[in-house]
């Protein structure tokens, strides 16, 4: 073994109740661990670790089954996320339209790179494919607004549009 | 040229629900609860030779006969809108035009198929199709035409909307059935199909958006009709192509089954962009080997396309000027199916990131001349992978190593990548 320190372990304090609501509404349902999971993801931007115990007690399956399911799909985040999400296509249509000159700049930009979030939690970078749009690409989003026809100039102007808005 | 799915498109805006109606909207389901059995709908669809728009082609009344008649308990309707391959985008362009078709074609096949329940299995990222078809959902029910005893003829079926959370093999539609339980979506051994064997164990017959969409023309115009919609005698139908790449127009557009490449490339495609020239494309989504100029006579009709050596698919042309590096390109289409295997089967999961790492290589300047054979050796043994998922990567390699092989060999040669 090497003598790296092993990965920390933190006890995060998270207020329980939104996931709890979540549970409440789809405990009869048939199949429901997903739109859990799902419903859970969107109010917290990730699944933190006491809430897959909770979700674990409730519908009472194991915590491991939960891991399997969280770390399979792209939707699911065990960390916290940046306030944007900016997501660069990468997709055949879009490589041949020059997608990679896109996500280097938001690198440059940004000094993030791919999956990482910036420190002050405004924006987490992904690269994926496809996006469903290619007949815009190069395609970018930020959170649910897409943006085609990508070029360097509109990187730079989606950063300052974004840099200025609010945290929530 | 007569439209079937884009028939009732406004522009910049989705068809209202009143809109569909008074063109001739839901007179298909109104004639088939009046007046057709769930036999007489079926044999429709046998007899119009509509065939699988989602990728593989299969005929669509077929797959529904494979339901077992008379067993009793629930069986299951899925409308597969997984959609995730590159260059594909064909059912948001429906759905973003107008989900109503596809409501209708629903709730035929359900009566076809005596189903009860059915489900649209959507990806995350199309929020505006998935609204759309929540309201047109809403719509239908309140206007009596799904939910119970539809029109009064006592058929009743409801549909649920599932997000994906996902994945690419989400579209596998075995996989697709462990996602809706709400496991691992990891694709199931068939035998048993779906048919007989699905969702929750039940007999399930998964179709594509575009397959179910077609569905009302062909009760409400006849097999015939909808047949004779293709140019070619063989072919059936009309088919989305979703274009892009260096071409003019990159709009989903709805085509007759059987026009040649050529004419869909500089017809409504309308040609190269200014300055570049045609080197090759990918005739049907990410899986599909490549065509070249070559094959510009070629019907686009899926007998027509496989006798050529590739696949129709999903009708996402995507095309490459000559300023393309093929080897690029196929690199980026392998690294996409590579993170997308599941894991689950070991030559899938182990293969193509064996193949990435060549082709990275290769791309890179330092491929020899074995890599060659290495890769085809590999698009060989990964067709015996557990799904279809492998194999479908393995198409554009194969292509690359058909048409392409000297591409490849002056990128080892010159040991470096001549298009940079
Ligand atoms: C890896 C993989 C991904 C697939 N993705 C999709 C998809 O996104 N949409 C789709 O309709 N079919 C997809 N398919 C094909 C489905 O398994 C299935 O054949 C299809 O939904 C059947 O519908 P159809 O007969 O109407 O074409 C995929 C197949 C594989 C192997
Ligand atoms: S390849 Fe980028 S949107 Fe499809």
């Amino acid at each position: 073994m090497s003598n790296a320190p092993a990965e920390e372990i933190t006890t995060e304090e998270v207020d329980l109740t939104a996931a709890n609501h979540v549970i409440d509404k789809y405990l009869t349902l048939h199949g429901n661990l997903m739109p859990v999971l799902q419903g859970i993801q969107d109010e917290y931007g990730y699944v933190p670790r006491p809430a897959i115990d909770l979700v674990a007690d409730r519908l009472n399956i194991y915590p491991s089954q939960i891991f399997g399911v969280l770390t399979f799909y792209a939707q699911f985040h065990l960390k916290p996320r940046g306030r944007f999400i900016i997501r660069v296509c990468v997709g055949t249509a879009c490589h041949v339209q020059g997608a990679s000159r896109i996500v280097e700049t938001f690198f440059d930009k940004l000094h993030i790179g791919h999956a990482e979030t910036t420190p002050d939690l405004r924006y987490t970078f992904e690269k994926v494919a496809c996006l469903g749009a290619c007949g815009m690409a190069p395609l970018a989003m930020v959170n649910d607004a897409t943006y085609g026809k990508m070029t360097v100039q509109k990187v730079e102007e989606i950063i300052a549009d974004y840099n200025q808005r609010p945290m929530k | 040229m007569e439209q079937v799915l884009f028939r009732h498109n406004k522009p910049g805006r989705p068809v209202t629900f009143a809109e569909y109606c008074a063109e001739g909207g839901f007179a298909a389901l109104h004639k088939a609860l009046k007046e057709l059995s769930p036999d007489d709908v079926q044999r429709a669809v046998i007899d119009s030779g509509l065939r699988g728009r989602g990728g593989a082609g299969f005929p669509t009344g077929k797959k529904w006969s494979f339901v077992p008649r008379d067993l009793p308990g629930p069986r299951y309707l899925i409308c597969n809108c997984d959609e995730m391959e590159p260059g594909t985008y064909k059912d948001r362009a429906l759905l973003e035009a107008n989900p109503y078709s596809l409501v209708e074609g629903m709730v035929l096949a359900g009566y076809a198929i005596g189903v009860s329940h059915a489900f649209i299995f959507i990806r995350r990222g199309y929020e505006l199709p998935a609204a759309n078809l929540r309201h047109a959902i809403a719509e239908a029910k309140e206007a009596g035409l799904l939910g119970r005893n539809i029109l009064g003829s006592g058929f009743s079926m409801e549909i649920d909307i599932h997000l994906s959370a996902g994945r690419y093999i989400c579209g596998e539609e075995t996989a697709l059935m462990n996602a809706l339980e709400g496991v691992r979506a990891n694709p199931r051994a068939k035998p048993p199909f779906p048919a007989v064997k699905g969702l929750w164990g039940r007999p399930t017959v998964v179709n594509n958006v575009e397959t179910l969409a077609n569905v009302p023309y062909i009760v409400a115009n006849g097999a015939t009709r909808f047949k004779g919609l293709a140019t070619t005698p063989e072919g059936s139908g009309m088919k989305l192509f979703c274009p892009s790449g260096h071409v003019r127009n990159t709009v989903c557009m709805e085509l007759p089954l059987g026009m040649t490449l050529g004419e869909i490339i500089d017809g409504p495609c309308g040609g190269m962009l200014p300055g570049k020239k045609f080197k090759a494309c990918i005739p049907g989504g990410a899986s599909t080997p490549y065509f070249t100029a070559d094959h510009f006579n070629v019907p686009m009709d899926f007998d027509a396309v496989a006798k050529a050596g590739s696949r129709l698919g999903t009708g996402g042309i995507v095309v490459f000027d000559e300023q393309t590096c093929m080897v690029g390109a196929t690199l980026n289409l392998t690294q996409f199916f590579a993170r997308e295997s599941c894991g689950w089967c070991t030559p899938c999961r182990e293969g193509l990131p064996y193949v990435r790492e060549i082709l990275t290589r290769i791309e890179a300047g330092g491929g020899e001349p074995e890599d060659i054979e290495i890769l085809r050796e590999h698009v060989h043994y990964l067709n015996y992978t557990f799904c279809a998922l492998a194999p479908g990567a393995m198409g554009p390699v194969e292509g690359l190593l058909q048409l392409f092989e000297d591409e490849i060999r002056e990128h080892i040669t010159k040991r470096r990548c001549p298009f940079r």
